[in-house]
């Protein structure tokens, strides 16, 4: 068997075999191309969604939520229901503290954002009202902002000194300053006072500010807007293997415990679980790949077992064929494994066409596709063990299902199948 | 060559059974040229069948060249036809998309000739047919006298003891029939033993002696005097 596979003459012979039979033979490889393609580009694509969110969120803290102080919903230790109540520097240290699943906490706090008017800006003549966010350098984390123009980002020093410096947003630039001016360095006045530009920011596609707001010490702002220790509200990062959801319980019930409020609240801490959300669109692009892989699988089979549809008509065609050869000497073992071998031929040869034309797609759609377009797609890849997987699962199905036709090749006896018109 | 003793053999068909053969003795030696000759149903195709190993038989012997032919399996049956017979069909059964000179090298290539003695061997038999500037043809650019003619060099491709042609002219016109005919006698002519299964009493007369099968026995079996055709291919 082993000499037979590897003679040349056995592959001249279902080269000869298919070669001719050219109608049946492109019908056949058309049936696997077409599964193997839509494998090769659903899953491809799938990837490249998942590849696309991936970099979206790449410079995201994205297993992470907010926490903010709303007003009680139930009496609790003497204390009236609607009570409102602040979160407080002291949280912070306390909550890391308490759940070392925590990466880190940026308390942060802003003017113009809710409710209350935001601060008017001045520069020379140019004059602007944007939000102003007191922020501590670990902010850069939870959503990383390109810093350009030779500028800096918040840094420790900066909350240590109470320094009166600003990172500002393109857009705040673009308005305040003049396009030939250099932002860094220059001086901008909120309210009544000067602080110096150390950077500009640009925002990715993710971006909480957006580019129209003013970043300045958490320090500085406390000392500007007289805040003392309260906290608008904060960002919890937790480490990537955390989950946020059963996180956010408990650092809200560690909230309620230090400010007096009934563990039942469910009004009075407020947050917003972006962890959670984000693992709904990741938990998507996953769902579309294994949509894929099903689908993939299930149109490869379907061609696989239309092969066997078409090899065991194109065997009944033949059988006057087969009987001639088995006339002039063909074992049933020579007939079987031709039969065979032409089944897994043209499977892995569909399937090769197939894999090709599924790559040559998705690198279209790739090229098509901008830059850095809005669109998350990048990189569309199947991994090489799954086209090699596919190929396996194809010439075992192409084998089993050419057993069918084989079988039936070498039941009819050599007589039955001359007579046969 | 041939050796048949008391050869029985009958076909089920549902309950009751049809006996087609009922104790044929019959031989035949190197060189001869026989027509098997009977009405339809009188079992000559079984026989020929029988002979080609294409089919088995009940009980008796069949001894070809020396080896009893019995019970074979489908692969030892395959390896004697190859090795001994040689096929001549009634609608000649050549592969449609094979060329003349592939069809003729098929039995080599199950004898595991390499391909380029497969094309020297069979262009060669093609010649002694004379049609070896068809080689390159296809089975349907040829007319039906040189596809039998095609047939039978794929017949004596594998030089066979014995060639076996079942009507061989049953499909073909007069002129092209005796066109064949000179053909199988000039094979006969070079030693090779040839049997030949017909309905037509002409044809039967172009061998050298003629077995009458009637009802599954032989009624008659004499030597005739050949009547020879011109040679002209």
């Amino acid at each position: 068997m082993f000499r037979f596979i590897f003679d040349k003459d056995t592959w001249q012979e279902i080269w000869g075999s298919i070669s001719k039979n050219k109608v049946r033979t492109v019908i056949t490889v058309i049936g696997v191309l077409w599964g193997i393609f839509v494998y090769i580009a659903l899953s491809g694509a799938a990837k490249g969604l998942d590849n696309g969110f991936e970099k979206e969120f790449q410079d995201i803290a994205s297993n992470s939520m907010f926490i903010w102080a709303q007003s009680t919903s139930m009496p609790y230790k003497g204390f009236k229901i609607g009570r409102s109540y602040n979160l407080r520097t002291g949280d912070v240290e306390a909550l890391k503290n308490k759940h070392p699943e925590i990466q880190f906490i940026a308390p942060r706090n802003v003017q113009g954002v809710f409710g209350g008017e935001p601060p008017q800006v001045v520069r020379g003549f140019r004059t602007g009202t944007y939000r102003v966010f007191g922020d501590y350098p670990v902010v850069d984390r939870v959503a990383k902002k390109k810093i350009y123009e030779g500028g800096r980002f918040l840094n420790d020093d900066d909350i240590k000194y109470d320094r009166k410096v600003v990172v500002i947003g393109e857009k705040v630039r673009d308005e305040l300053f003049y396009k030939d001016e250099e932002a860094v360095g220059g001086f901008i006045k909120i309210g009544s006072i000067y602080f110096q530009v150390i950077g500009v920011y640009k925002i990715n596609n993710f971006g909480f500010e957006g580019d129209d707001s003013i970043l300045m010490p958490f320090t500085t702002y406390k000392r500007v807007y007289n805040m003392g220790d309260l906290v608008g509200w904060m960002v919890v990062a937790a480490y990537d293997d955390v989950d946020i959801v059963a996180l956010e319980e408990k650092v809200k019930g560690t909230i309620k415990k230090m400010h007096d409020i009934h563990p039942d609240d469910e009004r009075a801490v407020g947050g917003f679980n972006l962890g959670e959300e984000f693992g709904k669109i990741k938990g998507f692009a996953k769902g579309m790949n294994l949509l894929s892989l099903v689908v993939g699988l299930a149109t490869i089979i379907a061609g696989v077992i239309a092969i066997g549809n078409i090899l065991l008509i194109s065997v009944k065609e033949r059988t006057r064929e087969l009987g001639v050869r088995r006339a002039l000497g063909a074992t049933p073992r020579e007939v079987k494994a031709q039969i065979l071998l032409e089944s897994v031929f043209l499977t892995v040869v569909a399937g090769i066409i197939g894999i090709i034309l599924g790559a040559g797609v998705l690198a279209l759609i790739q090229a098509l596709l901008p830059e850095d377009g809005d669109f998350p797609y990048t990189n569309p890849t199947v991994p090489i063990p799954f086209v090699l997987g596919a190929l396996v699962i194809m010439v075992v199905l192409g084998t089993l299902i050419g057993l069918i036709p084989a079988q039936r090749a070498v039941s009819i006896k050599p007589i039955d199948a001359l007579r046969e018109e | 060559m041939i050796e048949i003793k008391d050869l029985h053999k009958s076909y089920k068909m549902g309950s009751n059974s049809l006996h087609v053969l009922k104790g044929i003795n019959f031989s035949v030696k190197e060189g001869e040229l026989v027509a098997i000759m009977g009405s339809s149903g009188s079992g000559k195709s079984t026989l020929l069948n029988i002979l080609g190993m294409l089919d088995g038989y009940d009980s008796g012997t069949y001894h070809l060249d020396g080896v009893l032919i019995k019970d074979l399996n489908e692969t030892k049956a395959a390896n004697y036809r190859n090795k001994f017979l040689g096929f001549i069909f009634q609608s000649f059964n050549l592969i449609n998309y094979k060329s003349a000179w592939e069809n003729v090298a098929l039995p080599l290539y199950y004898q595991r000739v390499g391909r380029k003695e497969r094309k020297e061997r069979a262009i060669h038999h093609l010649k002694t047919v004379g049609l070896e500037p068809w080689a390159e043809h296809l089975p349907s650019e040829l007319s039906g006298g040189q596809k039998q003619r095609v047939a039978i060099a794929r017949a004596m491709a594998a030089e066979p003891k014995v060639l076996l042609a079942d009507e061989p002219t049953g499909a073909l016109d007069s002129v092209t029939s005796h066109e064949v005919m000179a053909l199988i006698q000039r094979i006969n002519d070079e030693g090779r033993t040839i049997l030949v299964v017909t309905h037509e009493e002409d044809i039967a007369h172009m061998c050298k002696r003629i077995v009458h099968l009637k009802d599954g026995v032989i009624v008659s079996d004499s030597v005739v005097e050949q009547h020879r055709l011109e040679a002209n291919v």
